[in-house]
């Protein structure tokens, strides 16, 4: 039983409800593997051993309830989801004793559900990065060679459930930040409509792109992961009332591509993608022929814009979403403190990390007096000629499809000189957020030259996740069994 | 040379829900520090708004009530700025789009009747308090009011006078009262207003640098701020020297004011679009539900009470100035109907001894013990003759304290007067036996003698005697 932690979420999930395997069992095996990986990815920032074990414990007194779809499974979530009386610091020193006294929706939902919540993962402060390396903690290692990044910002959630720590995770993608860390790490990464999951209890970043998303070893995982943290949610006013479809039965009956349409966008199949990027993704897409699909160019105009009009946005959003950090009310405060103005200017530079107070000085520069014209106001506009690319790309095909990352996953301390070159990995990843859609970043091999996880994304419209999640199963199936991180 | 005196208002109403505008919390006054208070309102991390549907209601009615446009779609922005009592350090308000746009009020001064023109309305969320310990070095932080909703009404810079601008607030807030969304109290800041004052020569067509003034809790500080300052700029641009574009504070005490400390004038609000709050819109069925609650309101109320009571404008102008005076004058005048009670003399009655009552109980009408019924009773005591109008004022004290009907309260104490002329003409020839000199003088041809007598035959019957019947017996007797 000790290989427990191989199991996909499905899998296990069925163990513990047909009572195979106890809830404890499977929380045990999951804290082993932790001891045993935690020392060489580091991808938590806390581990709630004793409460996992006494929930574990609780819920086999109670034994496997059906009305619960993750009874018993153990999961890790990112640190940026407020979790209740569970220390929530967003990779970030300013809340490195915040303790939240609410749960967020998506949170309370897996709860509900039955899940088991062993810790809370590592992230670039605040979400802000592409390789987790912002994270005021430490760093975390990538599960495939520990010598590079699991990409970011939801870094830890990638690593951890690659190593086999966990069964699945949370992450927020604001541009690429579960997308990302799910290539780069081998597994299934979900970017869902925005508002499609509640935000209520994600920590802000970016307001209008922030989207919470499962990470699992499986398509048929992350579907069971949606279903549970997916619908409108009164406490978020941009979570929208629509019904939720039913993402494990699409899943379960995906059997061809036939008659799906896929779109290539001309801008993400050119140049800057690296060799094995473009052969492993290539590779997946004439699979998809193979399986029934068709294809046809499409083109994403907008691109060149779109890291300028996510940056303006984002930093505009975040340096106003951070502002509550201020040291007063929770979080840390200046010893220093004279006057007010001194409380918040110490505490502030105290707590944020270089990258976040880059971003919240750019963020109030664009909205400044003045500027706002040239820059935030601009962005909005250049975000719905953006939003008019897919649109329009969706009268031709059913979904799109490109490589996540122009590149694997690169060496620590590779891009952290030069943001700017760090803010390029988001290239074909922020758009989507931009425009609002679903995304899903797929396995698809591993890379010639490196030997790392390749992720292809699939987007789709609004809602579309039941048809993404559909057709990245039917290319999981014919791909066969996918290797198990080489490093841990 | 003359100048003319421009000012703008911008009035904060705090809205009367049961709860704040982003959260279900209570907006109860007056509790512990802090008990009204969640994770959103005191803006924890994660946490999200949703708008409370009810202040989007009163605040469109507000609209209608002063003939805006009420837009259908209108958008929430972002505030942002500093301050321990503001907790997302942002205040969620509305920018670019807001609820209400043009629209206008009539005043009424001295100097006759004028349209007021309102720029526009929009709906934001209060800040908290900060309480500075004179003891210990410290400050407190009570987010109570944190989140209690607001509409900020900003008005054209129309007006000339200070005069025009009190007549103006009052003409507001009346309207607010009427419309049951704002309790209007000054003193406790649920109605606030900022003055935009600037003088300029008569006839010159731009506007002259202007100065903010803030913290006037009384239509009377509104009044002597507004006046001070225009004194202060007219001296100002007559010694040649310059109006700063500046906030400045009232100090109640000196009746002056004074700047505002520099660092406050150095804020750019970076407002934008709250990305939390999706774009409200106002659905066309809402709006007319809305518009058919709307009661009769203040200048529709006075020219119906001038048409319908033939009362004087001034009358109509006091009794409608609020909703509950109203309300009681109607409701006087209809249950006096057959007993007498016309209109002029309730108003009579309401705007004398009635209101003066009320003022110094410090309470609405709708809160007298005096019903109406029993106003409308006293009335009909005075024009049966069954009580003089001197009897009825002196006990009108005790009869708005204690309430009830009023022919119970004179009999009881004895006041009813008499009218038995038998019994007056004992009197009157009492007196006249008592006066013969006067008589005489009188029958003489000093006819003014008649107030003497009438004056001796009240004292007689301890100011019971009905005047009339008195005056006719005794000239009867003298002739």
């Amino acid at each position: 039983m000790s290989e427990l932690f191989r199991k996909t979420l499905s899998e296990i999930r069925d163990l513990l409800a047909t009572g195979e395997v106890s809830a404890l069992a499977v929380t045990e095996a999951c804290l082993a593997r932790i001891e045993a990986t935690e020392p060489k990815i580091a991808a938590l920032l806390s581990l709630q051993a004793e409460a996992a074990l006494d929930q574990a414990k609780a819920l086999d007194r109670q034994g496997p309830d059906p009305a619960q779809a993750l009874w018993g499974v153990p999961l890790i979530l990112k640190d940026v989801l407020t979790t209740k009386g569970v220390p929530t610091t967003c990779g970030s020193k300013i809340l490195e004793n915040f303790v939240p006294f609410y749960d967020a929706t998506a949170v309370a939902k897996l709860k509900e559900a039955g899940a088991v919540l062993l810790g809370k993962a590592n992230m670039d402060e605040f979400a802000m990065g592409s390789s987790t390396e912002n994270s005021a903690y430490h760093a975390t290692r990538n599960p495939w060679d520990l010598s590079r990044v699991p990409g970011g910002s939801s870094g830890g959630s990638g690593a951890t459930v690659a190593a086999g720590q966990c069964f699945g995770s949370l992450g927020s993608d604001t541009g690429g930040s579960v997308r990302l860390p799910a290539s780069f790490c081998g597994i299934v990464g979900l970017k869902p409509t925005y508002g499609r999951v509640s935000r209520y209890g994600l920590v802000a970043y970016g307001s209008s792109l922030d989207q919470i998303g499962p990470l699992a070893r499986s398509v048929e995982d992350t579907a069971r992961l949606l279903s549970a943290i997916a619908g409108h949610d009164p406490k978020d006013s941009t979570s929208v009332d629509a019904p939720v479809a039913d993402y494990v039965g699409a899943v379960q009956n995906a059997k061809d591509l036939n008659g799906l349409t896929i779109g290539l966008p001309e801008e993400y199949w050119g140049e800057g993608l690296s060799p094995e990027v473009s052969e492993a993704c290539r590779k997946a897409v004439d699979l998809a022929r193979d399986l029934g699909a068709k294809t046809v160019p499409v083109s994403f105009s907008t691109t060149r814009y779109a890291v300028a009009t996510y940056y303006i946005v984002a930093m505009a959003e975040a340096s106003s979403n951070l502002a509550r950090f201020d040291g007063v009310r929770y979080g840390h405060r200046t010893k220093e403190a004279g006057e007010l103005l001194d409380l918040y200017q110490k505490s502030r530079t105290e707590g944020f990390g270089e990258e976040v107070q880059r971003r919240i000085i750019i963020g109030t520069y664009v909205l400044s007096a003045g500027y706002y014209d040239a820059y935030y106001r601009k962005a909005a506009q250049v975000r719905r000629l953006i939003r008019r690319d897919f649109d329009q790309a969706f009268e031709k095909c059913d979904l799109v499809a490109g490589p996540v990352c122009p590149i694997t996953a690169f060496p620590l301390g590779g891009f952290t000189a030069d943001p700017l070159q760090m803010y390029l990995m988001d290239i074909f990843t922020i758009s989507l957020n931009l425009a609002g859609l679903p995304g899903l970043s797929l396995p698809v091999g591993l890379g010639r030259d490196t030997g790392l996880p390749v992720g292809l994304q699939l987007l789709g419209p609004a809602f579309s996740e039941d048809r993404l999640l559909a057709a990245a199963r039917v290319l999981e199936a014919a791909q066969g069994e996918r290797p198990w991180p080489s490093a841990v | 040379m003359q100048y003319e005196t421009v000012i703008g208002l911008e009035i904060h109403a705090q809205l009367k829900t049961a709860t704040k505008i982003f959260c279900s919390c209570s907006t109860t006054f007056g509790n512990e520090p802090n008990e009204n208070v969640c994770p959103v309102c005191s803006g924890m991390p994660g946490v999200l708004p949703v708008l409370n549907v009810k202040v989007a209601e009163y605040a469109a009615k507000m609209g209608m009530a002063v003939n805006c446009v009420v837009n259908p779609v209108s958008v929430f922005a972002r505030k942002n700025y500093f301050y321990p009592d503001l907790p997302k350090a942002y205040q969620i308000s509305q920018f670019e789009q807001p609820i209400c746009g043009p629209g206008h009020v009539v005043i009424e001064t001295e100097a006759g009747r004028k349209k007021v023109g309102i720029t526009r309305i929009h709906m934001e969320e209060d800040a908290g308090k900060n309480i500075h310990s004179a003891s210990e070095n410290k400050s407190f932080v009570d987010l109570n009011r944190t989140g209690v909703p607001l509409i900020e009404i900003v008005s054209d810079p129309d007006m000339r006078s200070a005069a025009e601008a009190v007549a103006y607030l009052k003409e507001i807030r009346s309207i607010l009262v009427y419309l049951g969304i704002c309790d209007g109290n000054m003193e406790e800041g649920s109605f606030r207003c900022d003055a935009n004052v600037s003088v300029r020569p008569v006839g010159q067509a731009e506007l002259g640098t202007r100065a903010e003034l803030k913290n006037m809790n009384s239509f009377k500080h509104v009044q002597k701020a507004i006046d001070y300052e225009v004194a202060r700029q007219i001296d100002l641009v007559e010694d040649g020297e310059a109006v700063i574009q500046e906030t400045r504070l009232y100090d109640a005490a000196k009746g002056t004011t004074h700047p505002m400390r520099g660092k406050e004038e150095a804020h750019d609000y970076r407002y934008f679009p709250d990305p939390d709050l999706v774009p409200l819109v106002l659905e066309a069925q809402w709006l007319t539900t809305w518009r058919g609650e709307l009661p009769e309101l203040p200048e529709a109320k006075r020219n119906r009470f001038v048409s319908q009571y033939g009362l004087p404008e001034f009358d109509a102008g006091v009794l409608t100035a609020e909703r509950d005076l109203a309300d009681y004058f109607e409701a006087t005048v209809a249950a006096g109907g057959a007993a007498g009670g016309e209109a002029k003399k309730v108003s009579n009655w309401m705007m004398g001894e009635f209101l003066r009552e009320l003022n110094q109980a410090g309470i609405g009408a709708g809160q007298a013990k005096l019903a109406p019924a029993d106003l409308a009773r006293l009335v009909g005591l005075i024009d049966k003759g069954l009580i003089s109008g001197k009897i009825a004022k002196e006990v009108f004290p005790e009869l708005f304290a204690q309430g009830g009907d009023p022919e119970a309260f004179v009999k009881a104490k004895g006041l009813v007067q008499i009218s038995d002329t038998s019994a007056l003409e004992q009197a009157v020839d009492a007196v006249l036996a008592e006066s013969q000199t006067e008589v005489e003088r009188y029958r003489a041809g000093n006819t003014k003698l008649l107030g003497f007598f009438v004056g001796q035959v009240m004292k007689k019957t301890k100011g019971q005697a009905n005047p009339g019947i008195v005056n006719d017996l005794l000239k009867n007797k003298l002739a």
